[in-house]
């Protein structure tokens, strides 16, 4: 353990953050900001487990006067004291319009996991697009 | 008489009332063995929400109350994060 005060051991807990970048960022700074807060995870004694990247998405309404937004999403094992950390730094960043931690019980990380390997089937989506269409 | 549709259950076949044609509702969640509801997957939760994006109720989708906190939780997270809309007109 590093210098903490604490003599206990630190219990690691499972936190999702999806984050959405302002669509003003080149692709740069972009990469700039997504690495700055992955250091920041395993700066923290923290672990990444996955990553994950959406590109220019769409958003179902306007924040802060943009339509679009870059999501990215980040899973990682932490201790309780680091999100209030991480979210302040989110806070703090003007690149970041809106942000959202949350903690993954144990059928949320079966449901990743899965998703991971791609267990999830396309057709059924395919369909849906398909209803879209006829209806217009 | 009519002529023989034996298999046809008569009850159903004399009923004006639609609900007797439906079938009963379940729960989707319970039956599929779903246990979490991803909140950042807009399509799937588009199916729990009106053509205004008000969470449907359980008498209408038919969801245990079980799920319906997750499903409403879910659709609360994906509004935050702009993948649901707020107020929409016409989201279907």
């Amino acid at each position: 353990m590093a210098a903490n005060t604490k003599s206990k051991e630190v219990v690691l807990n499972n936190y999702e953050s999806v984050i959405i970048f302002t669509p003003v960022l080149s692709e740069e700074q972009l990469k700039e900001v997504v690495s700055k807060y992955r250091s920041m995870i395993t700066e923290n004694a923290g672990e990444l487990v996955h990553e994950e990247n959406w590109g220019l998405t769409k958003l179902a309404y306007t924040i802060d006067k943009k339509t679009t937004g870059f999501y990215h999403i980040y899973e990682y094992k932490a201790a309780g004291d680091f999100v209030a950390k991480f979210e302040l730094a989110f806070r703090r960043d003007e690149r970041i319009m809106r942000f959202l931690t949350t903690a993954l019980d144990k059928d949320a990380l079966i449901y990743n996991q899965r998703k991971r390997n791609g267990e999830f089937n396309q057709p059924k989506k395919e369909k849906l697009e398909g209803k879209e269409n006829g209806k217009k | 008489m009519a002529k023989s549709n034996s298999q046809v259950n008569p009850a159903m076949v004399f009923s004006t009332t639609p609900e007797a044609k439906q079938r009963k509702k379940y729960c989707r969640f319970k039956k599929n063995g779903i246990k979490y509801i991803d909140y950042k997957d807009g399509k799937f939760l588009l199916k729990f929400v009106n053509e205004q994006g008000k969470i449907l109720p359980r008498r209408l989708t038919g969801t245990s109350l079980k799920f319906q906190r997750k499903v409403a939780l879910a659709v609360k997270r994906a509004r935050h994060l702009a993948v649901l809309p707020y107020v929409a007109d016409g989201l279907k």
